[in-house]
């Protein structure tokens, strides 16, 4: 039978996944941004077929920033339960 | 002899004659057998040289460089987190507004003027379609009106008509727009003042719509 060992991560190894989360984060944020000022200009402008569209796509990001910090929290949770 | 400044976090002591290790052989340290600290609860100096080796401020005041990055960088993560969260209200607030507008329905048909009310050349304040929208009426010959919104579309400041030069001037940041089409010609405004639909009716003149546009 396969079994997997449930070794925590390091402070080092949460340190260099957070680094990769932010910079995943950041480039969302900044996608985010830029929809948020051309869709508001579109809008501005009389164009609204781009609204519903540009705030799907930025709730979508939101939910992928919300499930990395998901995943972090769950890190240092499981990092706390078995450290005890 | 020169101080040892190898990562503290490390359990092997490379070196024999280091401090606790006195009489001992092997590599082990002499601490190897103690009660065992958590790697994570060491306090690391910046220069990763032992405690005992720093300034007596730091020794005093430690603190754990390594800890203090994760934490920094967690905390950064999660108010980053919270402007996409921002971003996205934003999207939706939007999405409300347009929604709010479609309610509302098409715009009201308002008598602005009479046609013998305007020169060539002249121009006529009036509100259209709310009362707080002020909108510029401009006759630029015998048979043609051209009207717009009065608002810059940089910042909402109020834009002046210079018919004498075929532009509405802003001058907040002298923006200005075509006196003709309200097309943004210089400045930092990049959309075109909003256009006013009129109908003439005999010699009335009606805003019957508002037309925004992007270019």
């Amino acid at each position: 039978m396969r079994t997997t060992a449930h070794r925590p991560f390091s402070r080092d190894q949460r340190t260099t996944i957070v680094y990769g989360m932010l910079a995943f984060v950041l480039i969302i944020v900044i996608l985010q941004l830029w929809l948020l000022t051309a869709t508001m200009n579109a809008w501005l402008g009389g164009d609204d077929t781009v609204v519903l569209p540009a705030a799907a796509v930025s709730l979508g990001c939101l939910c992928l920033n919300a499930g990395l910090l998901w995943y972090l929290a769950r890190l240092e949770r499981v990092r706390r339960q078995l450290s005890g | 002899m020169s101080e040892v400044t190898a990562d503290p976090r490390s359990p092997i002591d490379p070196q024999v004659n280091s401090s606790g290790r006195e009489g001992l052989t092997g590599t082990a340290p002499a601490s190897l057998y103690g009660p065992l600290v958590e790697r994570e609860q060491i306090t690391i100096a910046p220069d990763f040289a032992p405690a005992d080796a720093q300034p007596a401020w730091r020794q005093d005041f430690p603190i754990d460089w390594p800890q203090d990055q994760y934490v920094e960088r967690r905390d950064f993560m999660k108010f980053m987190v919270l402007t996409s969260a921002a971003f996205a209200v934003g999207q939706l607030w939007i999405a409300a507004q347009n929604w709010w507008r479609r309610q509302n329905g098409s715009y009201e048909i308002r008598r602005i003027a009479s046609v013998d009310d305007v020169a060539v050349g002249g121009t006529i304040v009036f509100t259209y379609p709310a009362e707080h929208d002020p909108c510029l009426l401009v006759r630029t010959s015998d048979t043609e009106f051209v009207a717009f919104s009065q608002k810059c579309t940089h910042l909402s400041c109020a834009v002046i008509p210079r018919p004498e030069e075929g532009i509405f001037f802003c001058p907040c940041h002298e923006g200005r727009f075509d006196l003709r089409s309200g097309a943004p010609t210089a400045g930092p405004p990049r959309r075109p003042l909003p256009r006013i639909l009129l109908d003439i009716r005999g010699r009335t003149i009606y805003a019957v719509g508002v037309e925004e546009r992007t270019v």
